[in-house]
């Protein structure tokens, strides 16, 4: 801009031009993770939704959905941000091989994961046998396995989001709460916390959709049993052998309810001071 | 320092904070001794690198000591030849951080209460005294604000509060006003020393800025490459600088030579000073006592040497000229006397100084260690 | 700055191109590839028949696509290039039949009747539909929307024996996998599939499984590139040597 008023009524605000180059492929990058939703919409039985929303069986599916993912994303939590914590602020041996150890159930096939959950916590397991035994504990087929396969494939969501937000966070608060007479568990609490509260809560976040939408892992450790494990991923799966339609519907049910919670959420983050 | 001319009657008395601190950070070392009465404030000055921070954060428990001791109050809260260590949060020390490290998720009333609920006070005991705290730095309004709701100034003071709340028994303070602007930092100024003039413990402060330590120390410990290179009251540190740094921040012409009585040889060349002294000697000369002439003074007795100029600048409502030479110094030109003499970087001139001017004293009496 | 966004749309066009390249494109004669997309059930039977085929047929490549008979049947209905589809019931090849998507009649080329499957050694001495109902023993069955949940209802409901299974699993593969890995004392899987896995669980025959017999259907798909040789494929496991290899998977042949 060499001169201060250029005779073309054409101004616009330098900061706000989007560069083509990023515009084009972030429009096909949106496109494509849209497109798929836009087919379940445009294959939906409207005309019969009313009564297929009504079927047996998709309410209890839904419900217990939403259930085992709060749960699994507690579970989550409570684990995972200390082990957050640890990984990003103690220094100590093999901390790059545990790191890595963290993103095991991201890379393992969810099925896999189900099946390792089984060696460990099945009736023959490692621990479930033991479990059984000493508690009268069975995981396998219960709610409760649903919830643990669910945390088992969420938790590295969570705590890489919080390890990152740890690591962003400065230390230097955390000294100072230290010279102010805190000790390492409340400044944990008082301070880093919610310090990096954003962060726990976009891991959460994470966590919580990637449990809500866990199929592999709790089919093969959870099995499949309606009302007690059968969640909507799985009645989706089954509800595609027989009727596209039903499961487009069941899709779209869990789609248009999560979505919901998470707006709503980040309404009630947003609105608060 | 043995005496105190300032308070009488404490001379008896161990001083609250006796620390010799040694310690590693990569391969920096630092090495410092420190003694702080009660009601004292100490200054320890030094330029950036030279170890002030790192000595601070061993004095508040947030770096080990290797060696040394670090005693206050009679108890060891870190010494390494007994492995006893006081963590950060059992030691009665408050700490004003350098950016002040308010918790940003709290309000100023919380952030000041935060020790006090730390440290045993129930809420609301904790939150009428941060309110009394906040009262006294002026604040009272402020309660309710976050630290980012807050100017520059009233975070400094949200931060005093909150170091003293807890009512430490040492109270440091990193580069407290370095954060501030020019104008809010005069005013902050004046009301820390009003602070620090009652806090009836022993008081630490870093700062790189002489002016800080000038006005709100009662002594001057001067940090340089981890150790101290010179110990004093403002008085003496700024009349007798021992290190080019100090002299720089002191605003003095400082050299080194060997003294027979107030004769000095300096650089090749022999001045006469005002204090008769024998053996290696500093020599400080202010450089508004710097005379600059185009010709060498006929029959002029005192100290006159040839030099040329090197460089110019502002100094206040004067021209500080750069000479270099026999004997490199700075030299204050009124305007009058710079239309004169015009010095244009390269002109060969004449420096003379009264001898009255120039101070002698020995190098070996080094303070403190 | 238009190169970035010009480049990126070749790179999709080139992408969309390669998924086009499928068995449609080049078919000629009995030769070239062959695509047969075939239940879960019968993936030792037609990987051997595969094998066997390609070998009586130089310079046919045959490529095998084993899955649940609906997900294929639903991959073929969506347009997935295929040609030959075996499904595990005559159900599921209905959609596909009805949908237009087959080339000719299906020929039922074997049939599949359910086992109980226990653990190796059979530790709970299962011996007939009966025990399955004894407290304490957990028993897995298929999904009612897959053939061998559907089928083991009918076989249960012929037996009049009414089981709360602990998990209805997607397909049979599943529910045996829980009884290889001991977390299920039973299940009812086709005899074949008890058949491959015959190293870790043991078959127990049990007369109701008549009732709920599976045939299993073969056809030639329209979109098929490659005609001639489906149909030869399709006679091929109709043939001697292709009962053979079905008999020896578990399978019974088809009524006459």
């Amino acid at each position: 801009m060499v001169r201060p008023q250029p005779p073309t009524p054409r101004r616009r605000v330098p900061g706000r031009r989007v560069p083509v180059a990023l515009f084009v492929p972030a429009g096909l990058g949106l496109l494509f993770l849209v497109l798929p939703l836009v087919g379940l919409l445009a294959r939906a039985p409207w005309a019969t939704l009313p009564q297929r929303l009504a079927a047996p069986g998709v309410l209890a599916a839904l419900r217990l959905s939403l259930l085992t993912a709060t749960v699994a994303t507690a579970v989550c939590v409570v684990l995972g941000v200390p082990l957050a914590w640890l990984l990003s602020r103690v220094e100590f041996p093999g901390r790059r091989l545990v790191r890595a150890l963290v993103t095991v159930p991201l890379v393992l096939p969810p099925v896999v994961g189900g099946v390792a959950l089984l060696l460990v916590f099945g009736r023959r397991g490692l621990l479930g046998g033991w479990l059984d035994a000493t508690f009268g504990v069975t995981l396998p087929f219960t709610t409760a396995g649903v919830v643990l396969a669910e945390a088992f494939v969420a938790m590295p969501f969570l705590v890489i989001a919080m390890e990152g937000a740890l690591r962003g966070a400065d230390t230097r608060y955390e000294e100072a709460a230290a010279t102010l007479g805190a000790g390492r568990w409340t400044t944990f609490t008082h301070v880093t916390l919610p310090l990096v509260a954003p962060g726990v809560a976009a891991g959460a976040v994470l966590c919580w959709a990637r449990a809500l939408g866990e199929f592999g892992a709790t089919i093969t450790f959870a099995g499949n049993f309606p009302g007690r494990t059968q969640t909507m991923p799985l009645a989706v799966y089954l509800a595609l052998e027989t009727d596209l339609e039903a499961a487009i519907v069941l899709s779209l049910v869990l789609l248009t309810v999560s979505v919901a919670i998470l707006a709503g959420l980040r309404e009630r983050w947003t609105a608060a001071p | 320092m043995t005496t105190a001319p300032d308070a009488p009657g404490t001379a008896a008395r161990p001083p609250l904070l006796d620390a010799h601190l040694v310690a590693a950070r990569g391969a920096f070392h630092l090495d410092v001794a420190l003694r702080v009465r009660a009601g004292e404030v100490v200054a320890l000055l030094g330029p950036n690198g030279a170890g002030k921070t790192t000595a601070l954060r061993a004095l508040a428990g947030l770096h080990p000591l290797a060696a040394g001791h670090l005693t206050l109050g009679g108890v060891d809260l870190d010494r390494p030849d007994r492995r006893a260590w006081t963590p950060p949060e059992r030691r009665p020390v408050g700490v004003v951080f350098q950016d002040y490290l308010l918790f940003p998720h709290l309000s100023a009333r919380d952030n000041v209460a935060f020790g006090p609920r730390r440290r045993g006070a129930g809420r609301r005991a904790a939150r009428a005294l941060a309110d009394a705290w906040l009262a006294r730095v002026g604040l009272a309004g402020h309660a309710g604000r976050r630290p980012r709701q807050l100017s520059g100034g009233q975070a400094q003071r949200v931060a005093l509060a909150r170091a003293l709340a807890v009512d430490p028994t040492l109270l440091l303070l990193d580069e407290p006003l370095a954060a501030l602007d020019a104008r809010t930092r005069l005013d902050t100024r004046a009301e820390l020393h009003r602070h620090l003039d009652a806090h009836p413990g022993a008081t630490v402060l870093v700062t790189h800025d002489p002016l800080d330590a000038l006005t709100l120390a009662d002594r001057l410990v001067v940090v340089e490459g981890g150790r101290v290179v010179q110990e004093g009251d403002a008085a003496d540190v700024t009349a007798r600088p021992r290190t080019d740094y100090v002299a720089r921040l002191v605003g003095l012409n400082l050299h080194r030579g060997h003294a027979d009585g107030r004769r000095v040889q300096v650089g090749g060349l022999t001045l006469t000073a005002a204090d008769a002294v024998a053996g290696a000697a500093f020599v400080a000369f202010p450089p508004a006592a710097v005379a600059l002439h185009p010709a060498p003074l006929d029959g002029a007795a005192g100290n006159v040497w040839p030099a040329t100029v090197a460089g110019v600048g502002r100094h206040g409502d004067n021209l500080r000229v750069q000479l270099d030479g026999p004997l490199p110094a700075a030299a204050d030109l009124s305007p009058a006397a710079a239309a004169r003499l015009r010095p244009t970087p390269g002109r060969r001139v004449w420096a003379a100084v009264e001898a009255a001017d120039v101070r002698a004293y020995p190098v070996g009496a080094t303070r403190g260690r | 700055m238009r190169r970035p966004p010009a480049a990126l749309a070749a790179a999709v066009v080139l992408l969309l191109a390669a998924g086009c390249n499928g068995p449609g494109a080049g078919g000629d004669g009995a030769g070239g590839r062959l695509t047969v997309l075939a239940a879960a059930s019968l993936t030792e039977s037609f990987t051997r028949l595969g094998a066997e085929f390609e070998a009586a047929h130089p310079g046919t490549t045959v490529t095998l696509s084993f899955a649940g008979s609906a997900a294929l049947a639903t991959q073929i209905n969506q347009g997935a290039p295929a040609d030959v589809f075996a499904a595990a019931s005559p159900d599921t090849m209905r959609t596909v039949t009805d949908a237009g998507d087959a080339d000719g009649e299906p020929v039922t080329v074997a049939r599949n009747q359910l086992v109980i499957a226990v653990p190796e050694g059979n530790p709970r001495r299962v011996a007939g539909l009966a025990d399955l109902t004894r407290p304490g023993v957990k028993v897995a069955l298929c999904a009612e929307q897959v053939p061998c949940g559907a089928a083991a209802r009918t076989a249960l409901g012929a037996a009049g024996v009414a089981l709360t299974p602990v998990t209805l699993e997607r397909d049979v593969k599943g529910a045996l996998s829980k009884v290889r890995l001991g977390e299920v004392d039973a299940a009812l899987v086709y005899r074949t599939d008890a058949t491959a896995a015959a190293s870790d669980v043991d078959a127990v025959e049990f007369p109701e499984s008549a009732r709920a017999v599976n045939d299993y259907p073969v056809v030639v798909l329209r979109r098929a590139g490659n005609p001639a040789a489906a149909r030869e494929f399709v006679a091929y496991v109709r043939s001697e040597r292709g009962r053979a290899a079905l008999t020896a998977a578990g399978f019974q042949p088809p009524p006459a």
